[in-house]
Formats: structure tokens, C-alpha cells, sequence
């Protein structure tokens, strides 16, 4: 892929001086600046030097997008720099190398810029017994009730324990307790007693959620997480804390004591509950989803998402969802629903058909549509879904692909203004067919007495509703979670999901389905496959020419829109 | 290849000596010591550290041991163990500290293979093998053993009581400055 068709406006990147550092008698070159936490450039720490080096450096409280606070004392490191002489020239070994002066005493590898010449040891006796050190104190007070504990498998506390730990404690003192199970918001529990008090919750809420709710009350070690009193931790960013949280200490209510994390299968995809399309995972088991958990893309949210998003799924798992084909009412099957319909299809004449698509449904589902709709010569719309939004991700638009759907043609720039043409074509008799996918029409201008007129009224979706009641073709479809293809988002970011359960029942995703109904109406042929859809769909669509499948790649590229 | 066979000889053709040194054998083992069991009447006395059925373990104060961590349905060769874990409004264990317990601990004993994994890897002492070796149902169903039934069949097992340990100490603790 040569010419990727991005538009990403990259500000061409400040030429930044390199400077040559030693990581454990490694020479690596380094930027003098880093982005930090809001993107202004830094210099670079020497922790940012390890990671450039591939160098493991354990920490708790420094994380990539917070502040740096400095406080857990993990990635202590021993360093040195070139040693001048009196006349400010460096001193050289006999051997012609700089001579190094080694500092006394070790410093944070988070919050220590780095300075041309300097060398770094990550792994001396020295650095092994600090990080022992350190681990052992911070476990003085630690429950070590990982058997209950909600972040037994993902925790930091357990995999530098397992690096830097001892297999029993020196400490005979009767621990100190502090209080568990505390209902910290609505959506948030805390266990004070497994906090390492690293404040990167504290951080991310007030500089990052812009929500200053959380703080650290009292002394020595009865140090506790705490919100002011009577105000609830409740902003719709609360859940990143449980993911930031290294330890126990933060547990999210909705995922508590639902599942080990060592069961659960992580599947890449993307957020539908609004045109951000932050990238998740999908954590499921035994295909039943469990959680939702943010996927760094810096491109769109970086490593956050918002709470109402991230708990956005159970209705996946609802037990009315739609499992059968129906025609008329009756329990049938795809091969005779669907030639059922193409026949009906092609027997009709030119503008009797109207089509009523979702922005919720993907690029490659819509484009087919749009294949129908060419071939049809169909009026065809989508609906439009508005909220709130707010300054970190959330946005106003609801529809996860609006953007899709204009640009394969299925709506005009502004959504839904053909809704009322077609409400009045299906009136006075001009339109005899209505296909509906995934929205309730019913709630949308073409009220249930119109949908009595139609000849014909196919409707695929997944919840039922009062449209696919009225349906004479019911067609099952599938969740994003239960199929494979791609959103193109607000700002025109195409961006692939991944199956992680499977269908219910007879459901079928929608673009397999109508890859066969478009093969039947219109005889065109050769995309059997979701890769093989996406490689056709971007031929195709001016706005998608030369991506592919393979070249979104797992964060996705950006068109023009 | 082919082995020849060596004729008979006259003393081995007369068939007879072999037939009396038979009834030799028959008769010198009717008058020793009899090694059969009269099974199912009669049992077998099961040796300490045999691995016979696993059943969960109540503690000396009759509560539920188990915390639902679910290492024992990780570690199961067979994946005979099945837990479905409490969840958010669950029931709260029966001892006070440990706020977790299983709603459901399932062991389908015709996948179970007495290997004893789940006794080794419980950080709770809350299941055991025990000498249990002859288990039968009528239906495969039957063979699920659910927990009511494995705390049932498991009996008691005195142990370190860790949670109600921290839950003393955390009492003595009490004078706690702020409440959160």
C-alpha cells in the first residue's frame, strides 16, 4: 500500500534533536522531547529512554496519559552521566570513551529527563534489591485477598510480585485494616485496603475526566482514596479508574465477582454507542460478553472510553432478541425467505421500493443496500439519532456509522429528509414495498397504518419492535459483537470490528444475508467474504478507494468525508 | 518364523501326570488363606492419601470455605469443575471478611479424574479427594454433583480460619479515624 488515501493532517513533526543514551551498555538514540500526557513535548524521562530501548522498567503510579506524580518509587534506576573536569570538558577514560560518574544515589526513571551521554542500569544488584524494596513495603499493608479479588490476573501488585517478590512475609505485625467494599459512585466499589496510593485515579479524574471528585484523606498509613463527603464519584468517565487502578483497589460494580479475567477472550472492536467509535475490547466467555474495556487508539480515544458506553451491551443478551426467520408470521428458512424476496424484488417496478437503513448497521451492509437501491431505483434514508456530547469523547451524534452511510450513498448529508417522502409515497399507493433494516420506522413518521398498505414489508433487526411485528419478512440480524466489518466514524475514521460470540439462534449477520439477496436481485457475484466485501466496497466508493481489509489494520485509517 | 515343535515323549503323551499335578496346585490352595472379597458386601479399607471423589469442605464453624476464585475450574484437566460466581448482588459469603462465595460449584463426576489438581491449587482448603471411589446415578445428570450436594457428601474440615482471622484484627482496629 503505497499511497494510503489518509487525510490525517499530521502537523509535520518539530525536528527534534536526537541525543545518545546508554540503557545497560546499550547505546540507543533518543528524542530530546516527548509528547507527554496532553501531547506538549517534554524532555524525554528516563523511563520513556527504557521503554525506547526495550528495557522493562516496573511501575505503578506512571501511566503515559496521566501527569507523572512520582510517588510509587517502583522504576527507581541507577544512572550516570559524562564527569567534567575542573575546566568543564569532559574527562576521558585512557581508552579515549567518556568517563562516566556514577551518581550516589538512585533516581525515578518517570520523572528524571535524560541528558546526552548518560548511561542507565536497569538491571545492577542494586536497581533488583530497590525494586524487592520497594515491593516489599507496599505490600506491608496489602489484604493479599486475591482469591476474592476482582483484579487477581490482571493486577501489578501479583506479576512484579512474581518478578520482584518474597515467597513469605517478614512483617509480623498485625496488619492495618482500613475500610472494604466502600461504595465510592454508582458505578465504582472500593477496597481501601488493597490501595497502593499511587493517585492515578485522583489524576485521570481531575485532569483528565475534568472532575476533581477523588483525593487522599488522612495520615502515614491510614492514607485512604476518598470523595468529598456526599458527593457521589459519578461522571461518566468513572470506570477508566478500574481499568488505571494497577491493584484491587478500584473494582467496577457492574463486572464485580462476574468472572475471572484469566477466562475471558479479548476481541478487538469498536464502541457503537455513538459516532466516536472508541476502540474496546470485548471480553467474553463461553459466548456471553462480560465487559467492555477501552483498546488504545490515540487517533480516536486514546486510552479511555466513556462509562455509558463501556456498559452499553447487556442488551445483546436479551432473551426476546429475534432468532427466527419469519415470512408472514410463520417459522421459515433463509434459502426460501430470500429467494422469496428476490423474486418480489425483481418482479417490482422501477420507484415502487423504498428502503429504510440504518446508520447503525456497517460500511459493507449499507453499500450492499446501496447496490439494491441502484438496481431498484429506490428512494432510501436512514434515521437520525441525537444526544448529548461533551468535551473528551462522547458525541452528539448516536449512530455509529452516520458517516457510512452518506458516504455509500444510503442518505443525503442531512439524515432522515427522505423519510417523510417515502411516508407519503407509501400514502397514496406509489410505493407498494418497504425495506427496513434495524430501525422501528413506526417511531419515525410511517406509522403502523401505512406499514397496512404496503404490499411487501421486509425487515431485518434484532430487537423486536412495532415495525417487525407489522413485517411480512422478518430477517434476523446479528450485534456488532456477533459479526465481522467496519464503522467509518465522526471524524471519517474507518475502523474494523471482530466477531467475539456467535450469533443466536438462526440470525445471520446482515451482510451475508444481503450478499446472497444482492447476488439473487442483481446477479452480482464475487465478495463472499467480509475481506472480499470490504476490498470490493473500497473500489467502489470513491471515499474508500485504496484501503483495504487488511491495510485498516487494528486502529484504522482516516478518509476524507 | 517358524518354530518346530518338539514331539512328545512317551511320559508327557500319557496325559495323566499333568492332570494330578493340577489338582496338586487346586488342592494346596483350598486349605490356605482366602484372598477374595466379598464385594459389595463386604468393602475395602480405603488407605490414608488415596484420591477418591473431590467434595467441597465446610470449616469447624459450618461455613462455606469456598470464595468462588475459580483457580480449581482453571487448573481441570477434564474441565469437570464448573462455578458460576456470585456476580454483583449476589449472596456475601458466610464469613464475615470474605465477601465472595459461589452461587453454583458444579463437578460433573464422569469427566472428574481423581488427579487431584483442584485439592492443590485451592488457596482456601475448601475442596479435598476423599475416599469416595464407587460413585453411581441413573442419568448422566444425576452424575453433576452441585454444591449443595458436595458440601453435603464433603463434611467439615478444620483449618486455618484466615478470614475470620483478619476480620478480629481488623475489629481491634476499630478506632479507625474517619469513616469512609
Amino acid at each position: 500500500m503505497s499511497a494510503a488515501p489518509t487525510t490525517e493532517v499530521k502537523p509535520a513533526p518539530p525536528a527534534i534533536e536526537k541525543i545518545k543514551v546508554k540503557v545497560d551498555g546499550r547505546e540507543v538514540e533518543v528524542p530530546k522531547l516527548t509528547p507527554d500526557w496532553q501531547g506538549k513535548f517534554a524532555p524525554t524521562t528516563m523511563l520513556q529512554a527504557c521503554d525506547i530501548a526495550k528495557k522493562d522498567v516496573p511501575h505503578y503510579c506512571y501511566h503515559p496519559k496521566l501527569p507523572v506524580a512520582g510517588n510509587c518509587r517502583m522504576c527507581l534506576v541507577e544512572f550516570g552521566t559524562p564527569a567534567l573536569g575542573p575546566d568543564r570538558k569532559p574527562v576521558m577514560n585512557p581508552d579515549g570513551t567518556p568517563k562516566i560518574a556514577k551518581s550516589p544515589r538512585p533516581a525515578i526513571g518517570c520523572a528524571t529527563p535524560i541528558s546526552p551521554g548518560m548511561e542507565i542500569y536497569t538491571s545492577t544488584p542494586g536497581v533488583k534489591q530497590m525494586r524487592e524494596g520497594v515491593l516489599e513495603s507496599l505490600l506491608i499493608n496489602h489484604p493479599l485477598d486475591c482469591p476474592i479479588c476482582d483484579q487477581a490476573g490482571e493486577c501489578k501488585l501479583q506479576e512484579y510480585s512474581v518478578d520482584y517478590g518474597q515467597s513469605a512475609s517478614r512483617f509480623v505485625e498485625a496488619k492495618v485494616h482500613k475500610p472494604k467494599a466502600v461504595d465510592l459512585g454508582p458505578r465504582i466499589m472500593l477496597d481501601a485496603e488493597r490501595c497502593i496510593l499511587c493517585t492515578r485515579c485522583i489524576r485521570f479524574t481531575k485532569d483528565v475526566a475534568g472532575d476533581d471528585a477523588l483525593g487522599i484523606v488522612n495520615r502515614g498509613s491510614y492514607n485512604t482514596i476518598a470523595t468529598f463527603p456526599g458527593l457521589p464519584f459519578d461522571n461518566n468517565y468513572t470506570l477508566n479508574t478500574v481499568d488505571i487502578c494497577p491493584v484491587g483497589a478500584l473494582t467496577s460494580k457492574d463486572f464485580r465477582f462476574q468472572m475471572r479475567v484469566w477466562f475471558l477472550k479479548e476481541t478487538k472492536s469498536v464502541c457503537t454507542s455513538c459516532a466516536t467509535g472508541c476502540n474496546v475490547l470485548i471480553s467474553s466467555r463461553e459466548e456471553k460478553i462480560y465487559r467492555y474495556t477501552p483498546r488504545d487508539n490515540d487517533a480516536v480515544n486514546g486510552p479511555w472510553m466513556c462509562d455509558a458506553g463501556r456498559l452499553n451491551f447487556k442488551w445483546i443478551h436479551r432473551a426476546d432478541r429475534l432468532k427466527d426467520v419469519l415470512v408472514r408470521g410463520q417459522k421459515s428458512s433463509w434459502t426460501a425467505a430470500l429467494s422469496e424476496i428476490a423474486d418480489k424484488l425483481k418482479q417490482a417496478p422501477a420507484g415502487s421500493v423504498a428502503i429504510v437503513a440504518s446508520a447503525r448497521q456497517t460500511n459493507e451492509e449499507l453499500w450492499l443496500i446501496s447496490k439494491l437501491k441502484t438496481k431498484l431505483g429506490a428512494l432510501s434514508d436512514s434515521v437520525e439519532r441525537t444526544g448529548d456530547a461533551d468535551k473528551l469523547l462522547v458525541s452528539a451524534d448516536k449512530n455509529p456509522n452516520t458517516n457510512g452511510a452518506r458516504l455509500t450513498g444510503i442518505c443525503f448529508s442531512e439524515m432522515g429528509i427522505n423519510l417523510p417522502k417515502i411516508a407519503a409515497g407509501i400514502a397514496k399507493g406509489a410505493i407498494k414495498t418497504l425495506i427496513v433494516f434495524g430501525e422501528d420506522v413506526t417511531k419515525h413518521g410511517i406509522s403502523t397504518e401505512l406499514l397496512g398498505k404496503l404490499d411487501t414489508l421486509i425487515v431485518s433487526d434484532i430487537l423486536p419492535n412495532a415495525t417487525t411485528s407489522a413485517a411480512h419478512y422478518v430477517l434476523p440480524g446479528c450485534a456488532h459483537a456477533e459479526k465481522r466489518g467496519s464503522f467509518t466514524n465522526t471524524k471519517g475514521r474507518v475502523q474494523k470490528f471482530l466477531q467475539a460470540v456467535q450469533p443466536q439462534g438462526e440470525a445471520r449477520a446482515e451482510w451475508d444475508f444481503l450478499h446472497d439477496l444482492v447476488y439473487n436481485v442483481t446477479g452480482k457475484n464475487g465478495f463472499l467474504t467480509i475481506e472480499g466485501l470490504f476490498n470490493e466496497m473500497a473500489k467502489d466508493v470513491p471515499a474508500f478507494n485504496g484501503l483495504t481489509w487488511a491495510g485498516l489494520g487494528d486502529t484504522g485509517v482516516t478518509v476524507k468525508i | 518364523m517358524i518354530v518346530k515343535r518338539k514331539p512328545l515323549n512317551l511320559f508327557e503323551r500319557l496325559y495323566l501326570p499333568a492332570i494330578i499335578g493340577g489338582f496338586k496346585v487346586t488342592l494346596r490352595h483350598l486349605f490356605k488363606k482366602k484372598v477374595t472379597m466379598q464385594y459389595p458386601e463386604e468393602k475395602w479399607v480405603v488407605p490414608e492419601g488415596y484420591r477418591g471423589a473431590p467434595y467441597l469442605v465446610k470449616d469447624q464453624e459450618g461455613s462455606t470455605k469456598c470464595v468462588s476464585c475459580q483457580l480449581c475450574e482453571f487448573v481441570c484437566p477434564p474441565k469437570a469443575i464448573k462455578i458460576t460466581p456470585p456476580g454483583p448482588a449476589g449472596q456475601l459469603a458466610d464469613r464475615a471478611n470474605a465477601e465472595k462465595m459461589p452461587k453454583e460449584f458444579e463437578i460433573n463426576m464422569l469427566r472428574c479424574i481423581f488427579c487431584g489438581f483442584c485439592q492443590e491449587v485451592c488457596p482456601e482448603e475448601a475442596i479435598f479427594l476423599q475416599k469416595d471411589y464407587s460413585l453411581t446415578g441413573t442419568s448422566r445428570a444425576e452424575m453433576v454433583y452441585n454444591k449443595e450436594k458436595l458440601l453435603a457428601l464433603g463434611g467439615t474440615h478444620a483449618g486455618v480460619q484466615k478470614w475470620k482471622h483478619k476480620a478480629e484484627e481488623a475489629k481491634a482496629q476499630e478506632n479507625f479515624p474517619v469513616k469512609v
